[in-house]
Parts: structure tokens; sequence; C-alpha cells
């Protein structure tokens, strides 16, 4: 099941806020297609990103799938496990598998995003 | 599930590493049943098969099977296909999913021999045992002894009480059987196999698995190592040509260009930087553009990323640095020999 204190994207990233940082990654649903990830492409800690661009990729066995971020904001960390244990985003997609904290610039963004509700509802359509 | 060639196919049933590792070592199934069937009968059908087709079929013995070409008058592919001599006036063709209606056409279109041809993909479900302990699961449901069948050649009996060719065939690089049967009895088969399979450790295996396995032994893929631009000189396939044999579809284009030197050539690499290198990425030289991946991915096997990409024939030789465009960016490799991946026997 797909928390329900996450806000969620029609590109299958998920964002938690907590304070002033949003803590993005990719849904359980997002992986699961996706299969065995063998690498993570993460942005620097420091830059400054626009909610729905680019900022990296997830490339499993069979595929590259790009990131687009939920949130706009400055990237503060940077999920350094996934480099060396990229499966990590297999095991834990909600959890260890994080990807980035980002600063929030405009913290309204989250609210307008996709409810867990509303992300399965969606997802539903996609796959039928 | 995807859509393949109008085909529900899944890519992964679990884990497609477990996938692929189950067949190195032991043994996975495959669903294949999309794959198309042709079958040629009549007095004539030896020389249709001949004329249609690349590789020698006079060579073969009842129960025996070869690879294959199928050309266009140019001399790119049609098809690659497994031609299977089931007696003196009959051959059966396994074709690939999506080519099948197109092959039909062709060999019907330059049929002037007395034999029939049936489009007969309707009529069979196939399912492929691969790995090390294939034999080992085929043989509880079956009477026919497995082991005397060479590779490459097949027997027509019953698994499960079922009719069906049995054949030592495979696109893992191990060993292997494909088995072609009624459809109706697909989904029993299927579930008596995995049963059958179980003390071996046999696992379901999607499209996914079948890709990795079959590009670390460096087959073809049509359309992407082969396809109707491409002749089996380019694609190195010069093994499944007969030039001596008699005229076919294709070998005026052929002996022309072997005339002239083939100026572009099927090679493999290996990653060296961070990437993988995937169907469609750009090859360069020296950082100049000189040819494309047409397969690439991780090799679960040798812990490596591989793929085969086509170079001008003057570079086309292993051990050469090349670099491949990652999403923008220039990552190194290196050009290797194939197979990536040989089972040791």
């Amino acid at each position: 099941m797909d928390p329900e204190n996450l806000r969620y994207t029609k590109e299958h990233e998920w964002v938690r806020v907590e304070g002033n940082v949003g803590i993005i990654g990719i849904t359980s649903h997002a992986q699961s297609e996706l299969g065995d990830i063998v690498y993570v492409d993460l942005p620097k800690t420091g830059t400054v990103i626009q909610q729905g661009k680019t900022i990296g990729s997830v490339e499993s066995v069979k595929a590259v799938s790009d990131i687009y971020t939920p949130v706009s904001g400055e990237v503060v960390e940077v999920n350094g496990v996934l480099t060396e244990s990229p499966e990590t985003l297999n095991k834990d997609p909600y959890g260890t598998g994080w990807l980035v904290k980002i600063k929030l610039s405009d913290p309204g963004e989250p609210a307008k995003l996709l409810t867990a509700a509303e992300y399965q509802a969606f997802v539903g359509t996609e796959t039928s | 599930m995807i859509d393949f060639g109008g085909w529900d196919m899944p890519v992964q049933y679990g884990s497609l590493l477990e996938e692929h590792h189950a067949v190195r070592k032991r043994v996975g199934l495959f669903d294949v049943s999309h794959m198309g069937e042709i079958e040629v009968r009549g007095p004539e059908a030896l020389r249709l098969v001949n004329y249609l087709a690349t590789n020698d079929a006079s060579r073969l013995k009842p129960g025996q099977a070869q690879y294959s070409g199928m050309l266009y008058e140019h001399g790119g592919f049609v098809d690659d296909i497994l031609v299977h001599k089931v007696a003196d006036h009959h051959y059966f063709l396994c074709v690939n999913a999506s080519n099948q209606d197109k092959d039909y056409q062709h060999i019907v279109m330059h049929s002037k021999f007395d034999a029939t041809v049936e489009n007969a993909g309707s009529r069979y479900a196939q399912l492929a045992v691969q790995g090390p302990r294939a034999l080992d699961t085929l043989q509880k449901l079956t009477p026919v002894p497995l082991a005397p069948i060479g590779y490459y050649h097949f027997v027509d009996n019953a698994v499960s009480g079922v009719p069906a060719r049995i054949a030592r065939t495979g696109y893992t690089g191990e060993d292997g059987f494909e088995i072609y049967f009624p459809p109706a009895d697909a989904p029993r088969l299927w579930d008596e196999i995995l049963e059958a399979g179980a003390e071996f450790g046999i696992k379901p295996c999607g499209l996914g698995a079948r890709n990795t396995l079959r590009l670390e032994a460096a087959m073809a893929l049509y359309g992407h190592e082969i396809h109707a631009s491409i002749t089996p000189w380019e694609a190195g396939l010069d093994w499944i040509v007969k030039m001596d044999k008699g005229d076919f579809v294709g070998r005026q284009a052929l002996a022309l260009q072997k005339d002239r030197g083939v100026t572009r050539k099927l090679i493999g690499f290996e990653m060296k930087g961070r990437g993988i290198g995937r169907d469609g990425y750009e090859v360069c030289i020296d950082n100049v553009g000189a040819g494309w991946v047409t397969s690439g991915g991780p090799s679960p096997t040798l812990n490596k990323n591989i793929g085969l990409c086509y170079l001008p024939a003057t570079h086309a030789e292993p051990g050469r640095s090349i670099q491949i465009m990652v999403r923008g960016q220039a990552v190194d490799a290196v050009t290797v020999s194939t197979p990536f991946y040989k089972r040791t026997k």
C-alpha cells in the first residue's frame, strides 16, 4: 500500500514533508515496474531544482527511467546508500530507499499533488 | 505485462535477476507461444525452403533443425528462423512472432514450387525449458529418452500425454528444450512442468530474462541486430549462408556485397565507465560518431555491462576503445569478441 501521509505524482514519485524539507522517492509501483535497479543517478547537494523537471535517473536491468522532482527547492541531502546498494530502492522505496531531501522553496506545492487514494486510482487506470 | 507484437507478455514474473540466474544454474520455464510456426509440405518442400532460406536445408536429416535466415532480394533480413526437417517432404519453420504474417506472405510470394505453405501459428503453443536441469525436469513428463537427442535435433513424442515436438534448441546459451504442442493444453503443461521442476528450483521466466540471457550468448534479436537493412555478412552470420547450394532470394545481393566488401560489422562491447549502453545509443570512436548500439544491458552472469553495436568494418575488431553516448555523456567502453558467455559442457 502507498502510505497515506505522502503526496504523489503521475510520474510515480512521492514526497514526504518534514518541517521545511521535502523527502522524495519513487513509488512501490515504479520500482516494481522497473524491476531490479542497478544504477541511481542523483543531483549533487546544493543543486536548485524546479518542480516537474528531471533531476536524475533510475536504471534497472531492463530499462532506464527519468526522475522528476515533485517539489522545487535546494537539494540538502542525497541518499548515499543508493550508490553502493541501488537495490535498496526495490526493497524499501518509502523508507531507506528515499532519493534526496529538498529544502522547499514553495511549501504550498506538496498539497497540490495527488493523495495516496488519487495516486492509486491513477495507477489503476494506467495498468488496466 | 507488455504488448509484444500484439501478445500480452510478462517481462518478469518476480525478479528478472533471479529468473536469469535460475536458467544459468538450474532451470527456467518460458512461455514463448507468441513465436510463429509455418509448415511447408509437398514434393518440392526442400527446394522451396532452400530457395527462401540462406542455410542449406538439404544437409538436414529428419529430426534435425538448423538456424537460418530469410532475406529480401537486396540482402536484408526478412527474419531469422529455425528450420526443422520433419520428413522428406515436410519442413516446420519457427519464426518470430511479429514477423509471422510477413514471413508467410514472403514465402507464398516467392513460391514457384510444388509445395503448400501453411501459416500454422494458431495450432501451436510453445514452451521453452532451459538450463542445466532442463533435461531432468522434462524427462519426468515424457517417455522418450531425452539424453540421446542431440543439440539442434528433435523428436515427436508426448509431454504429459500431449502430442508434442520436443526440440533441443533454445535462446539462452544453456542446454534445454523447446516444445511445440496444441494451445488448448498449454495452461496444464505450464503447471506440470513447474511442478516437475520444483525439486530443481525451476522459475517461470519472462521476456526480460530471455533478453539478458540471449544477449550474454550474443544471439541476434530481430529488430535489433538484424532487420531489413542488415545483411548476414554485416551481422556476423556468415555461417548460416551457404552460397554454393544454388540460387536463393538475396543471393545475388550477398555476392555483390562480398565482392565490394562489407562496410559495417556487428561487434560486442563492455562498458568501462559507469553507465549502460542501450539499444539505439550512439557509438563514437575518438569522440566522433561511428555506429550504434543494437542491444545492451547488465550481464547478470558476468557482472558487467555489455552490449552489441555496429561499427565501420575497418574498426570492428576486439580491443578497441570506444565511447557510448549515454544520455548526452560519452562513457568509455571497449570492443570485445562474442559470445560474452559460453557454457561449460
